[in-house]
């Protein structure tokens, strides 16, 4: 065997162990699915696309609630984590079998056009205006959150908005409108991303932004941040579950998007709802009423 | 160096979710460069062979294709694959088939544009060859695919690359679910934008491998065929 043929059919075997390593990545991956355990009770159709605000994925609830669903039902949950805006147009679209949001007008608004079959109220929090620990807009000092709003945009500090019609951001739009401030300038930077990218981009630019409570409560620790106003009434933060009209389309998984909202707001719904902690804090309050 | 440490731990601390998330992307890629090898070699070897007219204009616009962004790609599936769109009875949007899909037609350009641009740098007399040899279309074609399969070969692994690193396409059509259409690049764009920087880094560092290894073997190919 000449030296050139050997480096030949060395490179070759070179070549092969490679191609094997990149081939043997999909086995390892069926294995593996395999492990993933059992659902007890089986539904005819299993999985149910949920479409909801990035807070409640974010915030780690889903996390906490979804593996409870899943062995008191057998339904798998395919969470799509968007803004309500976005969520609410999956659901027009019937691309998603049921949603959970934080909009209450988009959300009447989107039963009244027929899009939606039954909503419930699930839980609630507060929004809270989080900022750079200097607080240079001295909204500590606010007599509301609107008068925080104002002292925000006539301080020239930055504000950083979710930008992509969420629930958090209907409701900012709506501060600013209350404020009589036009949200526009070199100040007020529209981020297109969800609660927690926000929250770590304001970090980055020492500036404010309006979140959840529960999204906060979840980051906080990452985060050099802290809350600079809170408690107005005004900052109320409904969440509502809702099942996608399944006259829309043939493929909603109907059942298994009942079943979600029933068993959300079922007592056994609700009391899990109201023990997802973060370091001791509750970071939502379960609040349906039949 | 302390963050890079703490995500290499991370990859062989046993963490079940990373090892998924690169089993699924492997998949994912996988079956998408299949589909789209399947028609796009035999496409594009008849592309190098055939003489019909507007033969280059074709070649032109299949590289032209070849530079649609990937979230124009997903877009344009997207729109096909939503339950209100045609295809909407699939039920292949925000589900792993809905990323093939659209990853395959991210790739299909690229395998024809690559067959046939390798193609053309094969020894022009071996073609020559099998035409006077009297060789009819079909045996053409097989002996051509045989003479260029280190063409074959890159051209399967620049696909690979293409779709396992490719954020766009996986986004829009698989919805970054997890435990369900999670890729390596979806993640790595979730984690960073939440600031849990060491998942990202981990998982970077295993798509900055499987690129490695496989323009490695992409160079070892062509050296193998000099």
């Amino acid at each position: 065997m000449t030296h050139s043929t050997r480096r030949i059919l060395f490179r070759r075997g070179v070549v092969l162990t490679l191609l094997c390593l990149l081939v043997a990545g999909p086995l390892f991956a069926f294995g593996d699915k395999a492990t993933t355990p059992p659902a007890v009770p089986t539904p005819e159709n299993p999985r149910v696309r949920l479409a909801t605000t990035t807070s409640t994925d974010n915030t780690g609830l889903l996390d906490f609630l979804l593996p409870e669903f899943t062995k008191d039902t057998g339904y798998t949950v395919d969470v799509v984590a968007v803004g309500t805006g976005a969520a609410l147009t999956l659901g027009q679209n019937a691309d998603a079998d049921v949603l959970l949001v934080h909009a209450r007008a988009l959300e009447d608004a989107f039963m009244a056009a027929g899009h939606g079959a039954v909503r419930r109220d699930v839980m609630y929090n507060d929004f809270v205006i989080i900022g750079p620990a200097a607080d240079p807009a001295n909204i500590a000092l606010s007599a509301n959150a609107v008068e925080a709003f104002r002292r925000i945009q006539a301080s020239g500090a930055i504000f950083v908005s979710r930008g992509d019609n969420s629930g958090t951001h209907v409701m900012e739009k709506s501060l600013w409108q209350r404020a009589g401030v036009n949200p526009a300038g070199e100040w007020y930077r529209e981020a297109g991303q969800g609660m927690e990218q926000v929250i770590i981009m304001a970090d980055n630019m020492a500036a404010y932004t309006l979140t959840d409570r529960g999204t906060w409560l979840a980051v906080m620790e990452r985060s050099t941040l802290g809350i600079r106003y809170e408690g107005d009434s005004l900052l109320f933060n409904p969440y509502g579950v809702i099942t996608v009209n399944p006259a829309k389309n043939p493929a909603i998984n109907a059942a298994g998007a009942t079943t979600f909202l029933e068993w959300l707001t079922s007592p056994r719904g609700q009391q899990l709802i109201a023990q997802f902690m973060i370091n001791g804090k509750q970071l939502f309050y379960p609040s349906y009423r039949e | 160096m302390g963050a890079l440490r703490h995500s290499l731990e991370l990859l062989f601390s046993g963490d079940r979710e990373i090892w998924w998330t690169i089993g699924t992307t492997l998949q994912f890629s996988f079956w998408s460069t299949v589909l789209a090898i399947v028609p796009g070699v035999p496409a594009g070897a008849a592309l190098f062979l055939g003489r019909f007219r507007g033969r280059r204009a074709l070649a032109a616009t299949v590289n032209a294709i070849m530079s649609v962004p990937t979230v124009v790609i997903g877009l344009f599936v997207y729109s096909f694959l939503s339950r209100s769109g045609p295809l909407g009875g699939l039920g292949w949007l925000y589900a792993p088939a809905g990323v093939i899909a659209g990853q395959s037609i991210l790739a299909f350009p690229l395998v024809i544009a690559m067959t046939y641009t390798g193609l053309q740098k094969l020894d022009p007399r071996y073609h020559e060859t099998l035409l006077t040899l009297g060789a009819g279309r079909w045996r053409r074609l097989l002996g051509i695919l045989k003479e260029g399969r280190f063409v074959m070969l890159q051209t399967v692994l620049a696909a690979l690359g293409r779709v396992s690193g490719e954020v766009g396409v996986s986004m829009m059509l698989g919805g970054n679910i997890r435990w369900y259409t999670r890729t390596i690049t979806t993640t790595i764009a979730l984690e960073a934008g939440k600031g849990q920087f060491e998942r990202a880094v981990a998982l970077g560092v295993v798509l900055l491998a499987i690129a490695l290894i496989i323009n490695m073997a992409s160079h070892l190919a062509v050296r193998d065929a000099a």
